[in-house]
């Protein structure tokens, strides 16, 4: 046989009683994978439910999440900073934050002046020349979650995208840490950190949202000055909030859609 | 067909093969399957651990301590405020404690008059107020109550009353222009202190010819705006 000398050329074992051809070991390879397939996809789907921690799996088509923040009721307390870099692991140092406070010192010649020393965690230290201020109040600030956002836009590599539910991540094993999208943010509001040398910035604490929890910031906030909801529906203490107070948005000129709202903002806040 | 046309068909056929085949090694698993991004990393991020626990998981043991708070002023005040992160408390209630805040650095994180804080946030001068003393002798932390009703505006007002004390209305006392009912003082809110309704009350002193008080024809004058909606009687401006 012409077949069987070709293999006895080749120096392969001979065709002996138990040995197995090699299209019959092909067939029972492809065999015994679609035999097996479904099991381990089973089984990876089992153990993606379990890490979600949750009955129903999460659906972000279902959501689209907002935040209010009401100027009028910040007291610069700063605890929504410190929790935001306990729950998110932000560097302690200064200099790195996914929400901060803003202090305004509005002067009696209109001039404003803007600080926030460790992002009012350490306090904030007493005005200089308080004769001669006009107005003063707190800002509490952090990513717009904008829905046309310029950081993912520039992004080079789709490392930092927008989610179905409207939030914007950075998909830390995928960035490449060119810091683009730290120069487009129009709002500061990302930062490079320092020791992962990828982008960082704020999710909304994407990781409660699945769960049904409110982010951090909002959870802490002891005076109702942070409102989180929804903003497809009318039965979330965002929907009553924007029903209720005139809003604004930081930068509407330029267009970014912001989804972070401002109740009783200065003008002289951006 | 000329010659040509095959291979270069061949070449063309090769790039895009070469295409696919470094495609497929560059672009990572998961990328596209719900936008330009990596499915997988929102998974990951989905699973970080979570420090705080929430108020709601708090109220499912202490139902008691959370009924209080929610009748008090610290209504709004969730436990993980004052109690620290208590994620892990609520994994193993017996083996991690939360902190028990008796600190009174902390009330004085919110407490302390700051001139940027709404007006009406109760306030104190940490410095003067009691020091030494921890709030929580006073103070029931988990619904507070003010045990000494406060006696003088600037207690609540403290901006008010700073910006007046520079002011060419330094003199004049709150109640001058202002009568607040005995009411306001416990219950803030509920009742809130008049404000001149009339021109003429300003006109007293400011149409009466009284010399070295700036002096206007009320008839001529502003009408028909009460004078507080122009001028700003806590801090008027000179001359």
């Amino acid at each position: 046989m012409p077949e069987h000398a070709d293999r006895m050329d080749r120096g392969a074992p001979s065709p002996d009683a138990g040995a197995v051809d090699r299209r019959e070991f092909v067939n029972n390879l492809l065999g015994a994978c679609c035999a097996g397939a479904p099991l381990l996809l089973g089984v990876l789907r089992i153990s993606a439910a379990e890490a979600q921690g949750v009955d129903e799996p999460y659906d972000p088509t279902e959501h689209l999440y907002g935040m209010g923040l009401d100027v009028r009721k910040c007291i610069g307390c700063a605890r929504c900073v410190v929790a935001c870099k306990i729950e998110n692991d932000v560097p302690a140092e200064p200099h790195f934050f996914n929400t901060w406070i803003e202090r305004y010192v509005i002067r009696e010649n209109g001039e404003a002046e803007v600080d926030s020393p460790n992002g009012g965690i350490d306090g904030f230290g007493p005005i200089q020349n308080p004769a001669a201020v006009r107005r003063t109040f707190f800002v509490p600030k952090l990513c717009n979650q904008c829905a046309s956002p310029p950081c993912v836009q520039v992004c080079p590599v789709g490392a930092t995208f927008i989610t179905e539910d409207g939030v914007i991540l950075v998909d830390e094993e995928y960035c490449i840490g060119c810091r683009y999208c730290v120069q487009a943010c129009p709002y500061g509001a990302r930062y490079m950190h320092p020791e992962k040398r990828v982008a960082g910035k704020c999710t909304f604490c994407y990781h409660r949202l699945v769960n049904g929890l409110v982010p951090a910031c909002v959870e802490v906030c002891p005076t109702g000055a942070r409102v989180f909801g929804e903003l497809n529906d009318r039965a979330t203490p965002l929907a009553r909030f924007t029903r209720f107070n005139d809003l604004q948005v930081l930068k509407p000129h330029l267009n970014t859609k912001p989804k972070a709202y401002y109740a009783n903002l200065a003008a002289e806040v951006s | 067909m000329p010659q040509q046309v095959p291979r270069l068909l061949a070449v063309f056929v090769l790039a895009v093969v070469g295409l696919l085949v470094a495609r497929s090694f560059l672009v990572p698993e998961t990328f596209g399957d719900r936008g330009h991004f990596r499915a997988a990393a929102v998974d990951s991020i989905s699973a970080r651990e979570k420090q705080y626990a929430g108020h709601a998981q708090c109220a499912l043991c202490h139902s008691d301590v959370t009924e209080t708070r929610l009748a008090g002023d610290h209504r709004s005040v969730s436990c993980e405020v004052c109690h620290e992160p208590a994620a892990k408390h609520v994994a193993a209630p017996m083996d991690v404690k939360p902190v028990i805040a008796r600190d009174r650095a902390l009330c004085v994180l919110c407490h302390a008059y700051n001139p940027s804080r709404p007006t009406g946030f109760p306030q104190i001068d940490s410095v003067v107020h009691n020091p030494r003393m921890p709030c929580m002798g006073c103070h029931a932390a988990h619904a507070p109550e003010t045990p000494v009703p406060p006696q003088a505006c600037s207690a609540c007002h403290g901006q008010i009353s700073s910006q007046l004390t520079v002011s060419h209305h330094a003199a004049l006392l709150c109640t001058t222009c202002h009568e607040a009912p005995e009411e306001h003082r416990l219950n803030p809110r509920a009742l809130r202190p008049s404000k001149p309704t009339q021109r003429s009350f300003c006109g007293t002193c400011h149409a009466g010819g009284i010399s070295g008080i700036p002096q206007v024809d009320l008839q001529n004058h502003g009408e028909p705006h009460v004078c507080w909606q122009c001028h700003y009687p806590h801090h008027p401006e000179a001359g």
